[in-house]
């Protein structure tokens, strides 16, 4: 309870400091927005309805592109652990591809795919594949063997000791790898929203670039905020439930 | 089955090991782990394996497990030559092994799932009844972190128990354990022993804790590994690691183990 109301009051103050600046800085109020300005984009956004439509279809091509991600990155992930074939390819592949950021895969989806929804896929994908990749083969190699020589003796072989064994032990690993995943296909895919206008769909990415061009910064300011918050909340829904459940099993973590 | 066939004695199976041989390549060449050796285990006995690092009384474990397969020579077990881990030789380790993804009673449950035969109410009465043999009844919802090690090594002996195997294989299961809770837990396994009839091979280097626990004391020698000697324990069970008569009989084996240690290296 403390901890929240240290929070609220910071941020408050926060609003007010903002307010403050907005009416007696000699600022340009087209340029620099009031709390109240943003407040009112907001609200009015809410009843057009053009903010839920515009994170309904960001949301649409994060969350298939990330779940197309994990599909394919897990299995790999464990095959590249298992196999060295597997290792020696692919896993160095994605090794290097890890290291570029996932933006620069903009240019030649717009060039493979033009301005259409598979593009914003293909980014998406290609931002959560590899370090999901890196992650699962991380998890898998560190997992301690006797592990798997208890499960052996206990009768578990094949395709048991893969669901029931190999990967509960990697979870740590593997939570991790999708958090980085997700950090990666989200930044990505604002980048490409900014950058390409898919007509298909007007996504948060592409609200902030029209922000821009007609010089409405409190329309920019508030769809800030709204990409902030859901970035907050995909942490709690998504990942706060397995670090949680982590942190109890292992005992990893400071308890709070 | 039904729940009381399955809580009922196994019969013990007894073990053959004919002129087994084993060796790996590591950094420093091919080491003979096992040097022709042949062991016979009675059902229902409990047998010490004794002897210092190196001395390839762990990889003989391991090799009867069905983990490792020998170079040479034959392993039977009931007169049927083991090939593979069965479920009828369960291996307690000294890492205690156990998944800290499951709580307590699924991690003794994680075997009894793979046994055919049983409903999941009657999988649980089971993994109740071993988690009650051993103690820790109360803590079956507890997570593995949490709990001592010597309360590990218990949950360990509840998982390795709860198939109902016919052969216990122990691989220094109270190495990492304080003297005090090494102690709680010779009263425990010796009581277990003879509540669930098993034929127990039980791996260590403390002579006195093998004194205390095994029929047979089966004395290691390293480099190569070979069986140098073997004394039969006398004494009255339960056995208290702290009586005069055992430290006779451990005095005793350390001379011996003392003798070949000096032997080798003044050679």
């Amino acid at each position: 309870m403390k901890h929240i109301l240290t929070s609220l009051a910071f941020f408050v103050l926060l609003i007010v400091a903002w307010d403050l600046f907005t009416r007696f800085a000699d600022v340009s109020p087209v340029m620099f927005p009031s709390p109240l300005n943003v407040g009112q984009y907001l609200w009015q956004s809410v009843q057009d309805g053009s903010l839920f439509s515009t994170t309904f279809v960001t949301m649409k091509r994060l969350l298939i592109g990330y779940a197309i991600g994990l599909a394919f990155g897990v299995p790999l992930g464990l095959f590249s652990a298992r196999f060295p074939v597997v290792h020696d390819t692919v896993g160095q592949l994605a090794l290097g591809l890890q290291t570029l950021p996932s933006v620069c895969w903009v240019p030649l989806a717009l060039g493979w795919f033009g301005q259409t929804e598979l593009a914003m896929l293909f980014v998406v994908v290609m931002g959560t594949l590899w370090s999901v990749v890196i992650a699962t083969e991380n998890g898998v190699k560190t997992m301690p063997p006797i592990y798997l020589r208890a499960a052996r003796t206990m009768g578990s072989t094949g395709l048991h000791s893969w669901l029931k064994v190999i990967l509960p032990a990697s979870l740590p690993y593997l939570v991790g790898g999708m958090k980085q995943g997700w950090a990666f296909a989200w930044r990505s895919l604002m980048a490409a929203e900014i950058f390409v206008t898919i007509l298909t769909g007007f996504g948060l990415g592409q609200l902030l670039h029209y922000g821009r061009e007609l010089l409405a910064m409190d329309q920019v300011v508030a769809v800030m905020l709204v990409i902030m918050a859901i970035g907050l909340l995909a942490d709690r829904i998504l990942f706060s439930p397995w670090e949680n459940f982590l942190h109890r099993r292992w005992g990893t973590g400071a308890l709070r | 089955m039904s729940l009381e066939q399955e809580l009922i004695n196994v019969a013990p199976e007894s073990i053959e090991v004919t002129s087994v041989s084993k060796s790996f390549v590591g950094a420093r060449g091919r080491t003979l782990a096992l040097d022709n050796v042949s062991l016979s285990v009675a059902e229902g006995e409990f047998v010490c394996l004794v002897g210092p690092s190196g001395c390839g009384k762990s990889t003989l474990l391991n090799i009867i497990a069905g983990l490792e397969k020998p170079d040479t020579g034959t392993v039977l077990a009931s007169g049927k030559p083991i090939v593979e881990p069965g479920r009828d030789r369960m291996v307690m380790f000294q890492e205690h092994a156990l998944f800290p993804w499951l709580d307590v009673i699924g991690n003794v449950l994680f075997g009894l799932k793979l046994k055919p035969g049983l409903s999941n109410a009657e999988r649980l009465e089971v993994a109740k009844y071993y988690l009650d043999l051993v103690g820790l009844s109360k803590f079956q919802h507890a997570n593995i972190h949490e709990l001592s090690g010597g309360m590990k090594q218990r949950v360990a002996l509840a998982r390795a128990l709860a198939p109902n195997p016919r052969v216990l294989l122990m691989d220094e299961p109270f190495a990492a354990l304080d003297a005090l809770t090494r102690e709680q837990l010779y009263g425990d396994i010796q009581r277990i022993w003879e509540a669930r009839r098993k034929t127990i091979i039980f791996v260590t280097h403390n002579v006195r804790e093998a004194a205390c626990l095994g029929d047979r004391v089966i004395l290691f020698s390293p480099n190569p590994g070979r069986i140098r000697n073997e004394f039969k324990i006398e004494l009255d069970r339960p056995r208290d690691i702290n009586s005069v008569n055992l430290a006779n009989y451990s005095s005793q084996i350390t001379a011996a183990l003392k003798g070949f240690i000096n032997r080798e290296a003044a050679e």
